[in-house]
């Protein structure tokens, strides 16, 4: 990891375009490339914040989009209510994706390999259907958000350029917390699960401790970015949690590293822009996306960070 | 002798109608170094692991330093100064050594429910991790990945390891399995060494090392203890020949 010159020019070249886009949507008067980069902006942290269990805490969380109704549902829910203070909506949107992944991870920490992919998934598609049932906030239909969060004049979501930033200074401080988390004593243990869980209780660790408040951070992160998206859409509804919504993030996460700092949010960024300039061309687009992110991970290990590293050694 | 600092008492461990452990008694004392024996099958393993907790027995109670830790998991014998090796090699093997071996001091040198500050800069933890090395002579492997180093040096990074977290009581198990001629000399070195500070208990097959190095033997036939005394008493005890027979010359003819 100490020579990767390319993958650190690739990364430092997309940050930097991260920051200007809002200057390019203005000067080209392209208003629609700044509503797909918010988006893409608020699904990198998701996937960023899945990489945190994924990655580094070795867990295979296959339900990580329940976080993102979750988050959804607390700003639309209060919304809703009459209670539009993004004061509120977003700290409740935190303890809500906290509860939820503190009992959730109890109980799927338990198991293992496939048995917590399988578990993981099923509380999602519980939470799903639990959305769905929900006949007062538009159950199957979803729920719209009429007023976006107020930050009582500090910030204006309905201002474009000021959400982005909003987005992009979310994703950008949560990836900094990743980086001192991974390099932590808590990281250090973690990481070290991953690699030999027995080796680590034999040198005094109790595992399950670490791995739950790991899952619960993540979910924490994964909220947050669902508290954003559902400003984003002025919408939210069940749909977000489906669980093909968190294949989707496992994949943005596999396609740009796994482990890797800026992984998640290259993975993000490609994928999402691929699915986006694909759908346009042919109503087949799957049918291209399939083979390309077979290809990519079938040859590059370590997805695109994996191949980027490996540019550097010639 | 002074008083017991692992006290093993009729410990009983079944495996359906196979008693695997029978009413197995034993002590070791503060710095000695107490090896236990046996023909495969014997239930060396099965023993190791109701003392690292691995594996709860039917009956009997395994202290330490005369707490009971019969039933206490893993990791907090390993708090209360129990440290082990493993036969089959276990590390962390995408880790450098000196992370390896820095994890283990970590684990026990307050909390690790810190999330901002980096580990690896933290000084006490490295000094230990580079003492522990440097201890089983790898100081200059430090920053090398486990997975990069020979089985002999990866046998020395478990001692690092076990030592690195400063036990009162050391468990080897098996700690010179695969290992070459001059590698096993090596080690033996190396436990002669360690013995001064720390007391063991060594599981071992390889017979010269275990006559070179015990204070005491303790030979373990069908889960049961047939023999225990010092070398001397062992090689001349008629029934641990008679458990070793055919290859009852590894006992008589070494040491």
């Amino acid at each position: 990891m100490k020579s990767f010159t390319v993958s650190k020019a690739v990364t430092a070249l997309m940050l930097a375009g991260l920051v200007l886009l809002p200057l390019y949507s203005q000067l080209s008067g392209n208003i629609f490339i700044l509503t797909l980069f918010t988006r893409i902006v608020i699904l990198a942290l998701a996937a960023a914040s899945l990489n945190l269990i994924m990655g580094f805490g070795g867990m295979m969380s296959f339900g990580h989009a329940a976080y993102l109704g979750i988050g959804g549902y607390a700003v639309g829910m209060l919304a809703q209510e009459g209670v539009g203070s993004g004061f509120i909506q977003f700290p409740v949107a935190l303890a809500a994706s906290a509860t939820y992944a503190l009992v959730i991870g109890a109980l799927s920490l338990r198991t293992r390999g496939v048995y917590f992919i399988m578990i993981t998934l099923a509380f999602a598609q519980m939470a799903y259907y639990v959305a769905s049932g929900l006949a007062r906030y538009g159950g199957d239909d979803g729920l719209t958000v009429y007023k976006r969060s107020d930050f009582s004049g500090l910030i204006n979501l309905s201002n474009r350029t000021q959400f982005y930033y909003l987005c992009l200074a979310c994703l950008f401080g949560v990836v900094f917390l990743i980086w001192r988390i991974a390099n932590s004593r808590f990281g250090l243990v973690l990481q070290g699960l991953r690699s030999n869980e027995q080796r680590m209780q034999a040198i005094g660790f109790p595992s399950k401790r670490y791995q739950l408040v790991c899952f619960v951070i993540s979910g924490m992160m994964c909220g947050l970015a669902g508290a954003l998206l559902a400003n984003n859409t002025d919408f939210v509804s069940p749909a977000v949690m489906y669980w093909t919504r968190s294949g989707d993030l496992m994949v943005m996460v596999i396609l740009g590293g796994m482990g890797t700092l800026f992984g998640p949010v290259i993975g993000a960024v490609v994928y999402l822009l691929l699915e986006e300039f694909l759908s346009q061309l042919t109503e087949y687009w799957a049918l291209i996306m399939g083979p390309m992110l077979l290809l990519i991970v079938l040859f590059g290990r370590g997805g695109i960070m994996g191949l980027l590293g490996r540019l550097n050694r010639g | 002798m002074a008083e017991s600092l692992l006290r093993v008492d009729r410990l009983v461990r079944r495996f359906g109608g196979i008693i695997a452990t029978d009413n197995v008694s034993l002590d070791v004392a503060a710095g000695e170094l107490h090896a236990i024996i046996g023909p495969n099958g014997a239930g060396k393993t099965t023993l190791i692991s109701q003392l690292t907790g691995h594996l709860e027995p039917h009956s009997g109670s395994v202290s330490l330093a005369g707490r009971d830790i019969t039933y206490l998991p893993a990791h907090r014998r390993c708090a209360l100064g129990l440290a082990r090796s493993f036969q089959i090699t276990s590390l962390l093997l995408d880790f450098t050594a000196a992370d390896n071996v820095a994890l283990a001091a970590q684990a026990h040198a307050g909390t690790s429910f810190r999330f901002f500050a980096n580990a690896r800069k933290e000084k006490g933890l490295r000094d230990a991790a580079h003492a522990a090395l440097d201890r089983v002579g790898l100081a200059h492997r430090a920053d090398v990945l486990v997975s990069r180093l020979s089985h002999g040096e990866r046998r020395q990074i478990e001692l690092a390891v076990a030592l690195a977290s400063k036990p009162k009581l050391l468990l080897l198990d098996e700690p010179m399995a695969g290992l070459g001629v001059t590698e096993s000399q090596r080690m033996v070195q190396l436990l002669q060494e360690l013995r001064k500070e720390v007391s063991i208990v060594l599981v071992e097959h390889d017979m010269p090392a275990v006559f070179a190095l015990a204070d005491r033997i303790s030979v373990l036939v069908y889960g049961r203890v047939i023999a225990s005394g010092d070398p001397a008493a062992i090689r001349a005890n008629e029934d641990v020949k008679r458990a070793y027979l055919g290859e009852a010359h590894v006992v008589t003819h070494h040491g």
